[in-house]
């Protein structure tokens, strides 16, 4: 027996036929209900086809028949950890197109607010893809601490996932009385947390090993593909749209872009470390100077856009999220469409995990951070 | 004993604990002791659609903690698990997808229409063409949780209600009265 077992290890006699495994809808790693057509050889992937469209609900669509103001609250339906960025980006399309110059107020609690739901949405990232990767303890963890931001939130809007704070002209209150030193004692204790995170998984060994080198996305494919976000800022790409084209209270604070050169799951998952360590720097350096003045600029009952095409662009959690209006003048759209990051960055997923383990494709989509209703709308 | 009439046996939902010379006798019916392990041990599948699926992430995590009441095991495969939660959206490409998880899943299954989509289409009610108006259109459903998301109290409180629900369920009263 022991020599047969040995005969079969030395030679390279056994091959296997190629075998589909479809990878969902229903699978725990995928996210959502995305499904993926994998070809395997062994245990060898041969080829990985996408395959969406199992939670799209027509959302452009839907738009042609909404009033601007009412778009909004469609938006963070789609990609609902980035929720408020997402808000934003269709108040800051709505605003650019009737030259509105919203208070310095709004800019300030936008941005404060787009860097906890990135603090947040980076959280919830890293426990769910710890949890991909066989670690239960990160989702623990993760999603404790995700809670004190998800009561700030709740405290200021009433709302903790999906926000609706952003309206074309402001925003939909003023902040709360409370709201300053909550942010300013949930940073305090989250930076003595955040180190906790790294010795739990960044610096495992185990970790390391299913992650380092694995999973390559090269610059010139980052660019080729649009993968955007700390995706393809891990890959040499500098693609942050808000050192870029800044807006809102972006111009004027300080920070770094992260980068990254290797383009491997460990570098995706270390971008994604020291971006939470930048968006609490940021917060920091915006939260003890918030202008008084009006939460919002009073907008006609009916917002009617003048005839033209309008784009703005902002950095979600997952990269470059854009909205592309085109109006007849009239109180609804002609025509939106939504850029969304999850969309471009999926579709690497075929040249990325060629040639690799089954294994680690579940390491490469949760280090690409995919949220299923932003790729589908 | 306890009990005297047959009215009196049926009210009799709890145990009844009765001491002996050398030990005690626990009386009670088949069905409240069938009952009483099921509704405590309800394992629901890991199946998430849209932003619903992070609020029950967040009931199975840390703060609200759903293990309390016996939820906690979530299993990825419908053949181990005893529940749906119905986590968003169903549109008309999920659908039959959904009916087949809820057909393999082995009896006596539940489900709970979590969010406004699963309840009834809900932002996309009006105007989607895609999306099914209400995931009851598609398989049945025992609880309701409305709201875009539900809190997490709600959602633990929808489990507390489908407990009450498997309580109240009569397995064998029928087969033995015959």
């Amino acid at each position: 027996m022991a020599a047969i077992i040995e005969k079969i290890i030395t030679t390279d006699e056994i091959k296997t036929d190629e075998y589909l495994v479809n990878i969902g809808p229903q699978h725990p790693s995928t996210h959502g209900v995305l499904r993926l057509l994998t070809k395997l050889e062994g245990e060898i992937v041969h080829n990985v086809e996408p395959h969406i469209g199992y939670i799209h609900s027509g959302i452009e669509k839907m738009t042609e028949a909404l009033s601007y103001p009412q778009i909004v609250h469609l938006t963070d339906r789609m990609d609902y950890l980035s929720a408020h960025m997402n808000n934003e980006a269709v108040c800051l399309c709505v605003e650019n197109a009737l030259q509105v110059e919203v208070p310095e107020r709004v800019k300030y609690i936008r941005t404060i607010f787009d860097e906890l739901q990135r603090l947040a949405s980076h959280q919830l990232w890293w426990c769910a893809s710890g949890m991909d990767l066989g670690a239960l303890t990160a989702f623990f963890y993760g999603l404790r601490d995700r809670e004190d931001i998800l009561d700030i939130f709740e405290e200021t809007c009433g709302a903790r996932l999906t926000l609706n704070y952003s309206v074309p002209g402001g925003v939909m209150f003023d902040i709360h009385p409370n709201f300053q030193k909550n942010v300013k004692a949930f940073i305090t204790k989250f930076r003595k947390k955040l180190p906790e995170y790294d010795k739990l998984l960044t610096d495992n060994i185990i970790f390391q090993n299913r992650t380092k080198g694995i999973g390559i996305l090269s610059k010139e494919d980052a660019i080729a593909y649009g993968v955007t976000g700390p995706s393809g800022r891990a890959s040499g790409f500098s693609c942050d749209v808000r050192k870029h084209h800044p807006y809102s209270a972006y111009p004027y604070i300080k920070f770094d872009e992260k980068m990254g050169t290797e383009g491997d799951s460990f570098t995706r998952w270390k971008l994604r470390m020291d971006e939470m360590w930048e968006s609490m720097n940021i917060i920091e350096q915006l939260i003890d100077n918030i202008p008084e003045g009006d939460f919002a600029v009073k907008m006609k009952g009916v917002i009617k856009l003048p005839e033209g095409e309008f784009y703005q662009r902002v950095e979600t959690a997952r990269g470059e999220f854009g909205v592309y209006i085109v109006s007849d003048g009239k109180k609804n759209p002609y025509r939106v469409k939504f850029r969304s990051p999850g969309f471009s960055n999926l579709f690497t997923i075929n040249h990325i995990a060629k040639g690799w383990k089954i294994a680690d494709l579940v390491a490469i989509m949760a280090t690409f951070d995919l949220v299923i209703p932003d790729i589908d709308r | 004993m306890g009990i005297t009439s047959k009215k009196e046996f049926e009210k009799n939902d709890f145990p009844i604990l009765e001491s002996y010379e050398g030990g005690s006798i626990i009386l009670t019916q088949l069905d409240a002791l069938v009952n009483w392990a099921r509704s405590n041990s309800v394992w629901p599948l890991t199946f998430g659609t849209r932003c619903c699926a992070i609020e029950f992430m967040a009931v199975g995590a840390s703060r609200h903690d759903m293990a309390r009441f016996g939820y906690e095991v979530a299993r990825a495969t419908p053949r181990q698990a005893d529940m749906i939660i119905i986590s968003g959206s169903i549109n008309y490409k999920m659908a039959p997808v959904l009916r087949r998880l809820y057909d393999q899943i082995a009896d006596p299954k539940y489900v709970i229409a979590m969010g406004a989509c699963a309840v009834s289409g809900g932002p996309f009610y009006y105007n989607s063409y895609s999306i099914v108006k209400g995931a009851d259109h598609v398989i049945p459903v025992d609880i309701y949780v409305p709201g875009c998301p539900p809190r997490p109290e709600a959602l633990l409180y929808a489990f507390l209600q489908l407990q009450k629900k498997i309580k109240r369920e009569k397995n064998f009263k029928n087969k033995i009265q015959k």
